[in-house]
């Protein structure tokens, strides 16, 4: 049974499309078929964070709105086995989506695909609100900061309230929390919000906890989804992310103090 | 001092910012130019396709486009699937 899964914040910059990459990316490399959408109409972003921005041609709008069929507008990863993007317009504006639109799209990617991510654009306009409505799973996207919690349990107000699920009175949309840019040191030192608090006010099951990472940055200059970065902790964490996705149960990494070597713990002392 | 300078360039040559920094350059002279952007592309497609159909039958799901930004030029990649027998008759004639 395919699932689409939502991914979505409320606020922007809290690591949606990131997160969308990653996952899409790490469930193709599991061996499912997947395909990520990006909804952010006319503020394209996933085929930058992808790679493929060179490769747009034609886009979600055009299969929506101008007869143009679904495998041409399709981008085929080039290095991962079953990930296909499917961009959106860059000129265009979100009232270029309709549901029906939408709905009829998602159905024939249903028809190929284990798993359809929708990356949703910020705020809780149409954009939002189309990439949401149709989710069997959503995956909040939070920063452990005041706004990004209060935007998150807005949003989940929504998935609750007006997905196509919630409005049909079916089972409600699963709901996972991903808390991104967490700084364990911060987090010590009582400056930032514990991943506990994040949880208790939102009280939805943790999906993953992502570490704050410079490989975050590097992948997105380079256009490499951080999964395919070896041995960074932001790739780790997004896998073992994927992995409780897929109903494995993994301890949370990265929500302790790293262990240090003794030539850290020296470094340290001199610096 | 020249040594210096050297590793800075050796290693600005790789960095992943100035990779983000060229990809950027790309993409944003082509989003000013407007015009340049593939968004007649669809009708490029239709129109290509009513004219070959006036000499060949062709599915309109075995065509596929391709278009490729680059710095100095884009390449645009029309590949059109012609049904050999159709196109035999009619070469025949």
């Amino acid at each position: 049974m395919p699932k689409v899964i939502v991914v979505t914040s409320g606020k922007g910059g809290v690591g949606k499309t990131t997160t969308a990459a990653a996952l899409a990316t790490g469930l193709a490399m599991r061996g499912h078929r997947t395909v990520v959408i990006d909804f952010d109409v006319g503020l394209r972003n996933l085929d930058l964070i992808m790679g493929v921005e060179r490769r747009v041609v034609f886009d979600f709008i055009n299969v929506i709105n101008d007869g143009i069929r679904l495998h041409q507008a399709l981008i085929k990863d080039k290095r991962v086995e079953g990930l296909y993007i499917l961009p959106t317009s860059q000129t265009r504006d979100k009232d270029a989506l309709t549901r029906e639109g939408v709905e009829r799209v998602i159905e024939e990617l249903k028809q190929e695909f284990e798993y359809i991510i929708c990356d949703s654009p910020a705020g809780i306009e149409k954009g939002a609100y189309m990439a949401l409505y149709f989710a069997d799973e959503a995956v909040v996207v939070t920063n452990p900061e005041v706004s990004s919690v209060r935007d998150s349990d807005r949003i989940l107000g929504i998935i609750n309230s007006r997905s196509k699920r919630a409005e049909e009175g079916l089972e409600p949309v699963r709901q996972h929390l991903l808390l991104t840019r967490y700084d364990w040191d911060r987090v010590q030192r009582g400056d930032m919000l514990k991943l506990e608090d994040v949880v208790e006010i939102l009280a939805i099951p943790v999906l993953g906890v992502i570490p704050n990472d410079p490989a975050v940055l590097q992948c997105s200059n380079l256009g490499i989804p951080v999964v395919l970065e070896p041995k960074s902790p932001a790739g780790e964490a997004y896998k073992d992310a994927v992995a409780r996705l897929l109903g494995q149960d993994l301890p949370l990494r990265f929500v302790q103090p790293p262990r240090r070597g003794l030539v850290d713990w020296l470094l340290r002392r001199s610096a | 001092m020249r040594l210096l300078e050297f590793f800075r360039l050796a290693r600005r040559r790789t960095s992943s910012a100035e990779t983000a920094k060229q990809r950027l350059q790309v993409l944003v002279a082509l989003d000013r130019s407007g015009g340049v952007g593939p968004d007649f592309l669809p009708l490029l497609q239709r129109e290509l396709l009513d004219v070959i159909r006036k000499y060949v039958e062709v599915d309109p799901g075995r065509v596929k486009i391709d278009f490729e930004r680059g710095p100095d030029c884009s390449i645009l990649e029309v590949n059109v699937e012609l049904p050999t027998q159709n196109l035999a008759r009619r070469l025949a004639v």
